[in-house]
């Protein structure tokens, strides 16, 4: 499975099924179980059907517009959205870090 | 893997935001376009210089097992989180794992904004379970596994995070393996 063609196509996997996607859906649509389990189980039968190494387009067209996509990187003040790089483990929430740190 | 990238995902104008259907976003292109208007050299991606291995499918998918791999930086409340400075550990997930116990940390966690409020959008163990449920898969790996796709250097990937996900996946005689990149 993968949302970034050009990135799946440098790579040259074995099988790919390429879901036409922003980046942060790759396994589905948002809050939309039923669209999800569609996308899982189309994306599985390439498992059945490749018969040679290939990318091929998933069926799912991106509907929910991008305006989503523009306002989490709105949020971003640089041109680089990257998060700096750094060797703590970077929880996603305070009580994450307390349990980690309470099983260690 | 995403090893890097940066800069806005979506179409750049209205023309582009209205066509139908949308063409594949260049990824690759447009890192390299960030990269030079920030100064730095250019990003060098992963290219793969030979053909994939391809090993043909000998069971339906109802007869067989699978296994999956994150790179969305997935952890179990519990677990250590993900660094990101590549950060070449993996983390085991249980198939049976609460969704609101699954978090995710990468470097690129603007991508993640949503997953984080509906972990299906990138960790599809919901439907994967249905999936079995149904008799469509037939029968999951006991844990999937996740790693941090933010991965900088590409030696550190091919010695350090392959072994380290090939040690955990030859053991859990699978037939198939699913990647789910971020």
């Amino acid at each position: 499975m993968g949302s970034a063609l050009d990135i799946l196509e440098a790579g040259r996997p074995p099988r790919a099924q390429f879901l036409n996607f922003p980046l942060g859906f790759e396994a589905g649509p948002y809050q939309d179980k039923a669209g999800q389990l569609d996308v899982m189980r189309q994306g599985l039968t390439g498992f059945e059907t490749f018969t040679e190494p290939g990318i091929k387009p998933l069926p799912h067209s991106w509907d929910a517009g991008w305006q989503r996509v523009k306002n989490r990187e709105r949020s971003v003040q640089s041109d680089d959205t990257r998060s700096p790089r750094n060797t703590e483990p970077q929880y996603q929430t305070d009580e994450d870090r307390q349990l980690a740190e309470e099983n260690s | 893997m995403h090893p890097c990238i940066i800069s806005a995902e979506h179409p750049r104008n209205e023309a582009e935001e209205q066509s139908k259907p949308m063409s594949p976003v260049k990824y690759i292109e447009r890192t390299r376009e960030t990269y030079d208007k920030l100064g730095y050299p250019p990003y060098r991606w992963f290219q793969a210089e030979s053909a994939p291995a391809f090993t043909p499918v000998t069971k339906p998918l109802a007869e067989s097992r699978l296994g999956m791999i994150s790179t969305a930086g997935t952890y179990l409340q519990g677990q250590v989180a993900y660094y990101y400075k590549d950060d070449t550990s993996i983390r085991a997930i249980p198939k049976d794992a609460p969704t609101d116990k699954i978090r995710f940390s990468h470097i690129t966690e603007n991508y993640l904004v949503e997953a984080r409020q509906d972990t299906g959008t990138v960790f599809p163990l919901q439907s994967l379970s249905r999936l079995e449920e149904e008799g469509f898969i037939g029968e999951l790996a006991n844990e999937y596994y996740s790693c941090m796709g933010g991965i900088y250097s590409q030696n550190r990937v091919v010695q350090e995070l392959i072994p380290n996900l090939e040690a955990v996946i030859l053991k859990q005689d699978l037939d198939l393996l699913l990647l789910v990149p971020l």
